[in-house]
Parts: C-alpha cells; sequence; structure tokens
C-alpha cells in the first residue's frame, strides 16, 4: 500500500497520527526497521529525531529513507544545532530528491545534554530562519538568492511549548514560526486538557491554516512526573496524573502510563480539541501499538 | 573589558620547568580588574613556580607588570631584558600573549592564562560576558541584552523551547534566559515590536576573521 503523502494527511483526515521513531547508534539498521514496519500502516507518518538530546547517532535522513523504503511516510527532523547554512540546504536537497517531503524545524537541544559535550554548537540558524529557507527553497532559491535547478517541495512543520514560563516569550516566537509559513505544528508534551485547550485557542487565533498535533509523551511513575515537573523545560504533569500514577501497583507503571495517554487521546478526539496527536514513546516504540489500541486508534 | 582565568598550576609548570631564567608578565589593564593577571597574581604565580622548582639553583623568576600587554609601545620597553631570560611566562589575554611574542623574537613566549570572554564585572569576584564582538550590532533590537553572546544558542528571534520555569536558561539553571530578559525589557520600554520582527540570518561574515581595521582618518 502506497502511503498517503503526509500534505494530503493533513488536508483531508480528520484525527491525524504521527509517532517519533529514534534512530540507533551505529549501522545497524534492523530494530529501526521492525519499528518502521511495526507502525507504517498504523499511523500518518513516522517523524524522525535529528541527533536527539545531542546524542549522535544514524542520521534523521538515513531512517526517513528506510521509511520511505519500506512504505512508510517520513516527516524528517532537522534542527539548526550541527549544521551550518550550507550542510542544512544540501541535506534538505538531498532528502527531497529521495522523496523526503515532509520537514519539521527544530532549533535542537543544547550541546551539553548530549554525549559530544565539547562538540562545537553551530546554531548559526534559528527556527523561525529555518522555516523561511525551506519556504526559499521551496520557491526554487537557495538562501543566497541563488536559482535551483530542480526546486524542494516540503511540507513544513514547527514546535511549540504552551506549558513554558513565562509563556508570552514563546507565544512571541511561535506567532514567528506561524507568520514564516507551516503547514503543522506538534507541541511539547501535553498532560493538561486546559492548558491545551487555551493554547489550541490562541493558535487558532494566529489563522495561520496549519493543522495542530498535541504532543504525547506517556509518563510510567510518579517519579518520572515529578522529575519531568522539576528539570524538563515546557513540561508540566498536573497532581491528579502524580497520585493517580503513585496508587498504580509496582510493575504496572508502563502498563498505566499507556492507559494514562490513550485517555488523554481519546478525550482529545472526542471533543474535537485539536486536529491529531504526536506520540513520542521513545525507547518503548514497540508498546505504541498498545496506545493506539487503547485510544481507540489502531485501525 | 576582557575577561580570563589563570590555567591550572601544573599545566603552566609542564610549559615552563624546564627553563631557569623566566620572565612572569603581568597586565595593569583588563586583567588586573578580574583578578587573573594583575600585580598580585603575577606575585603569586612567581612564588609558585619558585617553590615548584626550588631544587634548581638556576632557577631566576623576574616579574614585571606593564600598564598594558597588548600595546607594543609599552612591551617594546622591556626588549633589553631578552638577553637575560630564557622565556616569558604571560599573564596578559591572548592578544597581550601574541604582542610580547612578536617583540621577543627570540624566547618563547608562554600563556598562563586562559581567556575567556568580553565582559563586566557585575559583582565583588563575578564576571559576566557581554559580547562576542560579532561585528555586526544588535543591541538596538534587543532592548540591550545580548542575544548573540546571552543566549546560550545565539538565537536571533526568542527564545527556544527549552526555556526552564522562571526564565533560565536550558543549559545553566543559574543563567537566565536572555530572551526572556529581552522580551521583559523591551515590553517595559513599550518597544516589543521589535521582537516580533523577522531577524534574517546574521552575516557571520561581518568579521572577516582574522579581524584587521584599517582607520582611514583620525
Ligand atoms: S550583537 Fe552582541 S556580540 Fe555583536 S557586537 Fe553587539 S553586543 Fe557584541
Ligand atoms: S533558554 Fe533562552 S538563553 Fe538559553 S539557549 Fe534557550 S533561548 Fe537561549
Amino acid at each position: 500500500m502506497k502511503p498517503v503523502p503526509f500534505r494530503e494527511v493533513l488536508e483531508k483526515k480528520d484525527f491525524i497520527v504521527t509517532v517519533e521513531v529514534a534512530p540507533q547508534k551505529g549501522t545497524n539498521t534492523g530494530k529501526a526497521i521492525s519499528h518502521i514496519n511495526l507502525l507504517k500502516d498504523r499511523v500518518d507518518a513516522l517523524n524522525v529525531t535529528d541527533n536527539q538530546s545531542s546524542v549522535m547517532r544514524y542520521p534523521s535522513v538515513g531512517m526517513c529513507l528506510l521509511i520511505k523504503e519500506n512504505g512508510g511516510e517520513p516527516v524528517m527532523q532537522a534542527t539548526c544545532r550541527d549544521k551550518n547554512r550550507l550542510a542544512i540546504q544540501a541535506d534538505l536537497l538531498f532528502a527531497s530528491s529521495r522523496g523526503i517531503n515532509n520537514v519539521l524545524c527544530l532549533t535542537g537541544d543544547a550541546i551539553d545534554v548530549g554525549d559530544h559535550t565539547q562538540a562545537k554548537p553551530v546554531f548559526e540558524l534559528d527556527s523561525v530562519q529555518l522555516i523561511n529557507l525551506v519556504n526559499t527553497l521551496n520557491s526554487g532559491k537557495d538562501m543566497a538568492g541563488n536559482e535551483l535547478n530542480g526546486k524542494t517541495d516540503f511540507c513544513i512543520g514547527a514546535s511549540a511549548t504552551p506549558s513554558s514560563d513565562p509563556v508570552e516569550p514563546q507565544l512571541l516566537k511561535f506567532r514567528k514560526k506561524v507568520h514564516q509559513g507551516i503547514s503543522f505544528v506538534q507541541t511539547q508534551a501535553v498532560y493538561d486538557i486546559d492548558e491545551l485547550k487555551r493554547f489550541i485557542e490562541y493558535a487558532r487565533k494566529l489563522d495561520g491554516g496549519m493543522k495542530i498535533l498535541a504532543g504525547i509523551v506517556p509518563v510510567i511513575s510518579a517519579r518520572m512526573a515529578e522529575y519531568m515537573n522539576a528539570n524538563v523545560p515546557g513540561i508540566f504533569v498536573p497532581d491528579t496524573l502524580i497520585t493517580e500514577l503513585k496508587n498504580t501497583p509496582k510493575g504496572e507503571g508502563i502498563k498505566k502510563g499507556i492507559e494514562i495517554a490513550a485517555r488523554f487521546i481519546r478525550q482529545i478526539k472526542d471533543e474535537k480539541v485539536c486536529d491529531g496527536v504526536h506520540i513520542m514513546f521513545i525507547g518503548r516504540e514497540e508498546r505504541i501499538p498498545e496506545i493506539l489500541e487503547a485510544s481507540g486508534l489502531w485501525a | 573589558m576582557i575577561v580570563a582565568e589563570r590555567k591550572p598550576f601544573e599545566e603552566i609548570w609542564n610549559m615552563i620547568s624546564h627553563y631557569n631564567r623566566i620572565l612572569v608578565l603581568g597586565c595593569g589593564t583588563c586583567v588586573t580588574i578580574c583578578w587573573a593577571g594583575g600585580e598580585k597574581e603575577v606575585g603569586i604565580l612567581a612564588s609558585q613556580l619558585k617553590i615548584a622548582g626550588e631544587k634548581n639553583n638556576e632557577l631566576i623568576i623576574t616579574e614585571s607588570v606593564p600598564e598594558r600587554q597588548c600595546e607594543i609601545e609599552m612591551i617594546q620597553e622591556l626588549k633589553d631584558k631578552e638577553g637575560n631570560i630564557d622565556a616569558i611566562l604571560s599573564m596578559g589575554c591572548g592578544a597581550g600573549v601574541q604582542t610580547v611574542a612578536g617583540i621577543f623574537t627570540d624566547i618563547p613566549v608562554f600563556p598562563a592564562l586562559n581567556t575567556t570572554f568580553l565582559g563586566m564585572p557585575e559583582a565583588e569576584g563575578l564576571w559576566v560576558e557581554m559580547c562576542s564582538a560579532c561585528g555586526d550590532c544588535y543591541l538596538a533590537y534587543t532592548g540591550g541584552i545580548c542575544p548573540v553572546t546571552r543566549c546560550g544558542k545565539g538565537l536571533l528571534n526568542g527564545p527556544c523551547g527549552g526555556t526552564r520555569k522562571g526564565g533560565k536558561c536550558e543549559i545553566d539553571p543559574e543563567k537566565d534566559c536572555a530572551w526572556v530578559l529581552i522580551y521583559r525589557r523591551l515590553e517595559k520600554l513599550s518597544m516589543l515590536d521589535l521582537m516580533e520582527q523577522y531577524r534574517e540570518p546574521k552575516n557571520y561574515r561581518a568579521v572577516k576573521r582574522p579581524g584587521i581595521i584599517r582607520a582611514t582618518a583620525r
């Protein structure tokens, strides 16, 4: 079955589901391919991280190719951390020439959180400029204004952080991304429906025409939730969820996390809060089908 | 001002231990203010060297602190010492070390400091980086707060998604997120429209490194 281009999915589908997949560190692609085959027909797109958490890995574009070869629809993440404008553009041209037509434009995590902490952080562009750049390549020109021999045709996405404190500077940056022209937005992981609704209401007013996918990361223990609240920027797990996790019998954390995530997804879908979800369960990709099943998305 | 920190003694000693007559050369300007290479620090390093080399009877440590190590005239005045020393240990910034090396052409010059940044003293004993000498100053758009330097990622269009609770930086929770500071300052000045504007990618070649400026008039 030929996958539906993500751009078409965004236009036509009522409830969009994407999942995040992370390439391995090394050349053995076996596990990546098994994740791809497990998920490709159940979701609208597989979204591949780019040296996620500043940990050096197999490249995003490489795993996107594997997804193409195995009959899935990839979204390539592109960050500004590791490449200057020449390298970013060259990568995008390559991806486009191989039928990878979706790109999620991100700033990228700090070098300091990764495994090559002495690397030179590039950040020559920021995410707003990266979105502008992809739109420029789509128009048939490069960043320096030169004519391209064959233009790109990317469907462009961006991220948003609805629960930042303070939130105003984040919203301002988000507006700038929208103004540059994006087709979809993925939020940072959200757990609080009211917070999500407030953000969606705000984003809709900007009238960028983009589809909004709520970020879903299952929390599998009260400890993880408390840790995330204290340390992970832009994440807020409400107390009620923490209590629910605390009352979960030992050994059933993952099951509980999946159940909570599925419940949240169902609520988003039933109440038509936004256009879909983006599920991130890195390291536990093989359990994503359980989330899909429990939320009624396993078609 | 230029801010620097002294290298660990062991590293310094490894560079210099096989020389006998060593001039420890400080600088009376920036590195004096940041407690790295002024008269006091020159004295401390000279004593450490004497202690470490106490078994070497031929070891002679001399000290000198010109007002500015990065001025040819001020270093030229010391040139007559060259015949009496085997090596110079400079406690100036990187520009100072190289100025000295350009004049003392017959003996090696070693750096005793790590030059770290352009900044200012924010409190007693606390120096913070303020400028990266990018050659294309943005401060007019950012309420006088440098995003190139004070944002951990040098972003130009607003904060990354990593800003921590209370407006702290993703990279270091001890530091403020520069973009939260910029936002608050521009808000206070009713100039937030400046942050709303799209900033083009930076010209990273505004200064063609190595930078040279030739005055056309004075
Ligand atoms: S923008 Fe920042 S780095 Fe560039 S000159 Fe101004 S203060 Fe210095
Ligand atoms: S948290 Fe703020 S200062 Fe730190 S890297 Fe992100 S935008 Fe820059």
